[in-house]
């Protein structure tokens, strides 16, 4: 392929874009897996369901996606919050989250996935919404509405969690709870309470993040797969628990895989994520902003 | 004199800023009985993790009848004759009582050259040592069948299984009562005179007072003390780092 | 049960199960059986690293591909040495060329043993977990190589053409089968064998607790390594007659998240503490997906095999054994 420097900045431009759809994406494992110790790999599931929630909600009344995916969180958080509760009864209570933990989330991935396979069908399904085809040009970079909105929406989404996990009394709990729980119990607070808080905003997340992948690519039920190299790769890169830093790390994945794709060929690009994942889990576990 | 048996040269290791251990020495001769000794947060933990190899310190060094030991995994470190019970029991829990004993017997005793042990003699010698802390008619049990001391003195025995040189008892004691104390004190003691160097980490005085033919007082990460049990408790530092908390 | 009598008793029963095969079944039956035995071995493998040392491996199907495509490159490889001129280099690979299944399995188990090697050596020395979400990622790793190695046939797939019939075995299948009977009979005897010796407690004491198993001076990292190469090989060894099975091996078909979700449910459900469990798993679900297939739908019985496995680790932790074993321990009671 021929070199050139407008492929190259395009790549880039691109890249970014993509990158802060995975922060988007990432956000929720950064809680649960990153925060409260939850090793929760169905999260893609999750992101899924949020797809074809804002599918149908679009298809059906026509709202746009990104909106239906806001009037849904009550929904996702109500639906984590729950999800968190089987777990801690069965799991983290008894000691047993490290492997059957895991199991159960495996299952839940799987379920969640042939459930939508059932009902769905393995035809793609996309989105309706006045962004979704247009450009804007500035110079020679094209910028895909398709790819801009949903970032610009998931870059709101990442500083508003940022915000309420610094400032508020909840949100410096949920950083509190997996790294000091003395401290928790200084403030009086009940850690399970504020893990299943956290845990529903996690799930909560993957409502938005799912609308944001429907309307950056079409989506079948195994979609979901691919995105979970990703975001273990982007949440260890950035460092566990760290919101800022996951979002570096989004970025740099996005731009790396773009670049991939471009110049190597879009079928090599979910290879990047794995690499990046074993050169950071080799060489430096505790991510690009660990000490 | 001759060399001591372990010997712990400027060891220092920090938390992200927070300083955990600030150059500490410490020598141990073969068949001391040390104590240990200092407030929460102190380094004691650190120190004996340092020791053992569950953390590496960053400068200093620990040597190990006479061998340079910084590199060394904690495994390779008890191959060498070095072990340690865990502050909260860390039993097998799968594993019955006789078969957390067998474990050391196998990996480390059998790791060693010579004698290896097999069969019935591996049998044997799990009785003998869950005699040793009164646990025989325990020996098919499921830890989580057993009491607070039982658990206590299971940790210890499974790490005299060990056969080690040295053996750093953390704080075996916390939360038993006044004669239990006592039984694991006079344990401690009769292990020692089979030979174990020990080192004591605890915080029941009267244990430590008992035990100890020498103690040594650690505070924010600094040795400040270190000499015969009676005088190093009169001394002023001591007194003052004690009272001060 | 000595281990030499326990052998003969696995073979004893190989050697009824097939001859009963051959008398009342038909092909089906031992297309059928193949993939049951298949699942009682990857079910094993599994068990051996996840089971016995609490290290959970979701990238089963990466290794069993592994052991596919390994065979399908020395297949590929031999078809083109026939194609070369006449010459001394090409009349010894003749001599060599094609490779005979039976080595071909052994190729396949080293190769995913090294991978397991590899990944293991760059992530088992972190938490457990890590682990496991890199053997995640590792599927999806090895299936982009595979779709962009047009060698073995890229995304479109490789075509092998087995002979119809082998001498003595009769029908290639009934040869694959007894093939795959074999596989079972080493997975198996190697699962009790690690239960009973010294590498067993090794490994329970990592799944129990590695810094007291360090401390007891158990070599962690070591018998990590060695779960995982083995675990790994034994799945490399079942993807290694996969190929002759169907004929043709595409990227879509080997990596099918059946086999990962397969092989942890099956021991889940069987019970993961010794080698019964996943043979009872296997065995179970494995009948259960062979008849649910021909009666529902396939993707019907995954979604039941999904819940099934959710509902056991929430209801029955220890799984078929454990259950079995909690009602004999109330009947001697009562």
């Amino acid at each position: 392929m021929e070199f050139s420097f407008s492929l190259l900045i395009n790549a880039i431009a691109a890249g970014l874009l993509l990158g802060g759809f995975y922060a988007a994406v990432t956000a929720g494992i950064a809680i649960s897996f990153g925060m409260l110790d939850i090793v929760n790999i169905a999260h893609p599931a999750f992101i899924i369901v949020g797809s074809y929630v804002a599918y149908i909600i679009n298809a059906k009344f026509g709202v746009d996606p990104i909106l239906a995916s806001i009037v849904m969180l009550p929904a996702f958080y109500a639906l984590g919050a729950a999800v968190y509760q089987v777990y801690y009864l069965s799991f983290e209570k008894r000691g047993q989250e490290s492997l059957r933990g895991l199991a159960f989330f495996f299952g839940l991935l799987f379920v969640t996935e042939v459930l939508l396979l059932i009902v769905f069908g393995v035809d793609y399904r996309s989105v309706n919404a006045a962004y979704i085809g247009p450009s804007i040009n500035i110079g020679p970079i094209e910028l895909p509405l398709r790819l801009l909105v949903p970032c610009a929406a998931a870059l709101a989404m990442f500083a508003v969690l940022q915000i309420f996990l610094s400032r508020s009394f909840i949100g410096r709990a949920v950083m509190a709870v997996s790294q000091d729980p003395l401290a928790l119990r200084l403030m009086a607070v009940d850690p399970t309470r504020i893990k299943r808080i956290a845990f529903g905003i996690s799930i909560a997340t993957a409502s938005m993040a799912g609308a944001f992948l429907i309307i950056i690519q079409p989506v079948i039920p195994s979609v979901g797969r691919d995105y979970i190299g990703r975001i273990f790769a982007i949440c260890v890169l950035g460092g566990l628990g760290s919101l800022p830093g996951a979002l570096i790390a989004a970025l740099l994945l996005g731009v790396l895989e773009s670049l991939t794709s471009t110049f190597y060929g879009p079928s090599w690009a979910p290879a990047v994520a794995f690499g990046i994942l074993l050169i950071t889990l080799a060489v430096r576990p505790s991510g690009l902003l660990g000490r | 004199m001759s060399a001591p048996l372990l010997h712990v040269d400027q060891v220092g290791k920090r938390f992200g800023g927070f300083v955990a251990l600030d150059s500490v020495n410490l020598d141990v001769a073969e068949g001391e009985r040390v104590g240990l000794i200092g407030p929460n947060g102190s380094g004691k933990s650190t120190l004996v993790n340092c020791i053992c190899g569950t953390l590496r310190n960053e400068t200093g060094d620990v040597i190990f009848a006479g061998q340079n030991i910084n590199t060394l995994n904690t495994h390779e470190r008890t191959h060498r004759g070095l072990a340690r019970s865990f502050q909260l029991p860390r039993p097998f829990m799968s594993l019955s009582v006789a078969e957390n004993i067998r474990v050391p017997l196998l990996y480390t005793v059998n790791a060693r050259g010579g004698h290896h042990l097999h069969g019935s003699e591996l049998d044997d010698r799990c009785v003998e040592l869950l005699k040793l802390v009164a646990l025989d008619k325990k020996a098919n049990k499921l830890p989580r069948d057993l009491t607070q001391v039982e658990m206590r003195k299971l940790e210890l025995a499974r790490a005299v299984a060990a056969e080690p040189k040295l053996l750093i008892a953390d704080e075996s004691m916390a939360g038993l009562s006044h004669s239990e104390v006592e039984d694991i004190v006079a344990l401690l003691i009769r292990l020692n005179q089979r030979g174990i160097t020990i080192i004591m980490i605890e915080h029941i005085m009267s244990a430590v007072m008992t035990f100890s033919q020498r103690l040594v007082v650690l505070v924010s990460g600094k040795k400040i003390a270190d000499g015969k049990p009676d005088e190093v408790i009169k001394d002023q530092e001591v007194v003052g780092a004690y009272l001060g908390q | 049960m000595r281990t030499p009598l326990f052998i003969i008793c696995e073979v004893v029963v190989a050697t009824v199960l097939y001859l009963l095969f051959r008398h009342y079944g038909n092909d089906y039956f031992f297309f059928a059986g193949y993939t049951v035995l298949q699942f009682v071995v990857m079910a094993t493998a599994w068990n051996i690293l996840g089971g016995y040392c609490g290290y959970v491996n979701f990238g089963s199907a990466g290794f069993f591909a592994i052991g596919a495509y390994s065979s399908v490159f020395f297949y590929t490889v031999g078809q083109n040495v026939q194609d070369m001129d006449p010459g001394f280099l090409t009349s010894v690979l003749h001599v060599i060329f094609p490779i005979p299944v039976p080595i071909l399995i052994v190729f396949g188990g080293a190769f995913a043993g090294l991978v397991g090697l590899g990944t293991g050596y760059l992530t088992l020395r972190l938490r457990g977990v890590f682990f496991a979400i890199a053997t995640l990622a590792l599927a999806v790793v090895i299936e982009t190589l595979i779709v962009n190695w047009e060698y073995v046939g890229g995304s479109r797939g490789a075509y092998i053409i087995p002979p119809n019939t082998v001498p003595v075995f009769g029908p290639y299948i009934q040869y694959l089968f007894v093939l795959m009977l074999v596989m079972v009979i080493v997975g198996l005897t190697a699962a009790r064998l690690i239960e009973r010796s010294r590498l067993g407690y090794g490994f329970a004491t990592i799944r129990d607790d590695e810094l007291a198993a360090e401390a007891s001076g158990v070599p962690t990292l070591k018998l990590k390594l060695i779960a995982t190469v083995l675990s790994g090989a034994l799945m490399g060894m079942a993807g290694s007659t996969f190929p002759f099975y169907l004929g043709f091996t595409e990227p879509g078909s080997v990596f099918d998240l059946s086999y990962a979700v397969n092989s942890i449910a099956m021991p889940m459900i069987g019970g993961t503490t010794s080698w019964v469990g996943p043979l009872i798993g296997a065995i179970l679900l494995g009948t259960m997906q062979q008849v649910a297939t021909v009666t529902i739908s396939s993707v019907a019985n995954l979604l039941i095999v999904g819940l099934m496995l959710i509902g056991f680790v929430i209801v029955a932790p220890n799984g078929i054994v454990g259950l079995w074993q909690d009602w004999i321990a109330k009947r001697s009671k009562s």
